[in-house]
């Protein structure tokens, strides 16, 4: 699935200052019956979001129209839980093209890197940071530079780095995903697999 | 020049890289693809967009299991939705000539149960799925985790991955568990130390006499929970109680095979002085029946215990705060005696043979609660088989208890078997998720002895009064 390039992304953010953020959550089970990917921006956050007669939740931040951007800020261990890729693509189809944490669980990381989602890892502190640029205006801007690996706050300067490996951070810049670059060595693999006891 | 000593994990991982990536992911070999009904139809549909096909068919195995109905399997499925992913998969497998137990199949079961059983798991091997408990197949040496839909893509069209090496961590149990006490127990304890995320980046290795004398099945459940702390997977030594599980078994090696197979397989252990990136040790003796009171597996307590205050839970005050009052519960109350509404035996964690023995040890001679809606749910027809021919089902029936069919079920309710809103179940499942187990559900996890002591008494008992 191609998907955007992505290289400098400056934009407000929506915080959701929430610990262990589940991928049930982000997606419940009940959603994941589509055979096609689309459509799963309207069930982000299902049931925080909606009641169960399809009203909104007032105080769930995706419904407070203060609160807007392409980047979504939570908390420690965000997108934990299932490997449903449905997840990453909820978040993307919903507009969000980058996810800060302080920590994030290994499927959800390599699920968003393979769609076109950049995952920022970013400190405690300077999580705390973001939380509170937001809370004190809503229309903080978050520069997320990804060929420098910087994650700035416009309003105040504050700014970390973040890590990515390069082979990732290339393909991301470029719009490469993985299987183009395993098509490429299928020889190779071919090779591999002739010896392969199994 | 002297040898750095290897892990099991390094041994298999290394021996499976078909190219390492300078300060990139490495390109990892697999020698196991399962696919089911949820995650692969994109992936499909993917590889028909780029024009691709599937590099190795025989390497993959479909089963559905996830969307399937628990009860009239023989009809047509109800929910058009579920129906038409099912038929995606049977048409996509026919397509490119893949291996596919459908519903009604004899060998039709939950992926994570009907791999083992059939010979297909092996010592050594790689396996992926998209599912995250696909590290139960750890339990026999084998490398094995989760995947999204574009790793699916990824393999079916190379049969390889892209994966950055996880760091490696040793967890080791000493001595030996009480009575009463599971392998459930083990692992939620476990979880319960290192919390939800205490393992993240990680790939596991249990080590201990504990595991050294668990039943394949246990070793399966504990596997299949790492995931639960983050871990990417989790991994036990094979050893005679590995090789003896699997042989005869449908798809595994025969005569000169096996020989040469079990030798191979002999050599994937942890050698003396191979490091791990960190350790822990916990001893058996500290474990008691296990139950969790929050929304993630890392809030789980010892079964006669208070619910601890938040501060002594670690994590944020308000995420835990938030936790409770979801489940309807307050800091510092007991869990024992708290009212049942729903008890679900099954899953890919506790739906094999072993699981329904230690339920019906417990329910033998008594009566369900009146209140209580039970959920016994087979991992497989296999598995189903099995509690007809040992008497297990006579043992249910007498007790009121009736038997569904094979499925996920009431672990993520995808299909009918959801726990209505604000009711509490006991659960054998992995995942204690707000609405994991439908809208509005409260699940506390447990082990089978646990599930089956809610059952008979319609509340949170330590099955130990019961056994």
């Amino acid at each position: 699935m191609a998907y955007d390039k992505f290289t400098v992304l400056k934009s407000s953010a929506v915080p959701m200052p929430i610990e262990n953020v589940d991928t049930d959550q982000i997606i419940p089970a009940r959603f994941l019956k589509a055979t096609e990917r689309k459509g799963f921006g309207d069930n982000l956050f299902r049931d925080w979001r909606y009641n169960a007669d399809g009203s909104p939740k007032n105080d769930f931040v995706l419904n407070n129209p203060i609160y807007s951007g392409k980047i979504l800020v939570g908390g420690k261990n965000f997108g934990s839980g299932s490997s449903r890729e449905h997840a990453a693509w909820a978040i993307y189809d919903y507009g969000f093209r980058c996810v800060v944490s302080s920590f994030f669980a290994d499927i959800f990381k390599n699920n968003s890197l393979n769609i076109g989602i950049l995952p920022v890892q970013v400190s405690p502190e300077f999580l705390h940071k973001i939380f509170t640029a937001i809370e004190s205006n809503p229309a903080s801007e978050l520069v997320v530079d990804l060929p420098a690996q910087t994650i700035t706050i416009s309003a105040t300067g504050e700014s970390e780095t973040f890590d990515i490996n390069s082979y990732k951070k290339h393909n991301l810049i470029n719009g490469y995903d993985d299987i183009d670059y395993l098509q490429a060595m299928k020889e190779d693999i071919k090779t591999f697999a002739a010896k392969s006891m199994y | 020049m002297s040898k750095i000593p290897a892990t099991l994990f390094d041994k298999v991982w290394d021996s499976h890289a078909v190219r390492k990536i300078e300060d990139g992911p490495d390109v990892l070999f697999i020698d196991r693809h399962f696919i089911h009904e949820v995650t692969s139809p994109v992936a499909f549909l993917g590889l028909e967009n780029r024009g691709l096909s599937v590099m190795f068919p025989e390497k993959t195995f479909a089963t559905a299991d996830h969307n399937t109905p628990t009860i009239n399997q023989h009809l047509p499925v109800q929910d058009p939705l579920s129906a038409n992913q099912l038929k995606a998969l049977e048409s996509n497998t026919a397509k490119y000539g893949i291996s596919h137990w459908g519903l009604g199949n004899p060998r039709n079961g939950i992926v994570h149960v009907v791999g083992p059983e059939n010979g297909i798991t092996l010592p050594g091997m790689t396996i992926v799925c998209g599912d995250s408990h696909t590290s139960t197949h750890g339990a026999f040496g084998a490398i094995a985790f989760g995947i999204g839909t574009s790793e699916v893509e990824m393999v079916l069209s190379s049969q390889c991955i892209m994966q950055q090496k996880p760091k490696k961590m040793r967890i080791t149990v000493t001595g030996t568990t009480g009575k009463g006490i599971t392998p459930k127990d083990v692992t939620l304890y476990i979880i319960s130390q290192l919390t939800a995320a205490g393992a993240t980046g990680y790939f596991v290795e249990y080590a201990g006499e504990v595991f050294e004398q668990m039943s394949m099945e246990g070793r399966m459940t504990v596997c299949n929970m790492s995931i639960e702390m983050g871990a990417r997977g989790g991994i036990i030594a094979p050893d005679e109680t590995t090789f003896a599980y699997i042989k005869g078994r449908e798809k595994a090696p025969q005569g000169a095979a096996w020989d040469n197979a079990v030798a191979y397989w002999k050599t994937l252990k942890t050698e003396e002085g191979a490091t791990f990136d960190k350790e822990y040790t916990f001893n058996a003796a500290d474990i008691e029946p296990m139950i969790t009171y929050g929304t993630n597996p890392g809030m789980g307590m010892g079964i006669t215990q208070r619910i601890p205050v938040a501060q002594e839970a670690g994590g944020s005050a308000a995420s835990y705060e938030k936790s409770l009052q979801y489940m309807g519960f307050q800091e510092q109350e007991p869990m024992l005696g708290k009212k049942v509404d729903y008890v679900f035996i099954g899953s890919c964690t506790n739906g094999r043979i072993e699981d329904f023995r230690a339920f019906a040890s417990v329910v033998k001679g008594r009566k369900k609660a009146d209140g209580v809606t039970a959920w016994i749910v087979p991992g497989s027809h296999i598995v189903e088989q099995q509690i007809r021919e040992e008497g297990i089902l006579d043992i249910l029936t007498a007790a009121g208890f009736e038997l569904r069919q094979p499925g996920c079920s009431a672990c993520l309710a995808m299909n009918d078997d959801k726990v209505p809103a604000g009711k509490y179940a006991v659960s054998t499942s992995n995942r204690n998720f707000e609405g994991r187990q439908g809208p509005g559900s409260r699940t506390m996890l447990a082990s089978p002895l646990v599930a089956a002591a809610a059952a008979v008494t319609g509340v949170v008992t330590d099955p130990r009064e019961l056994i």
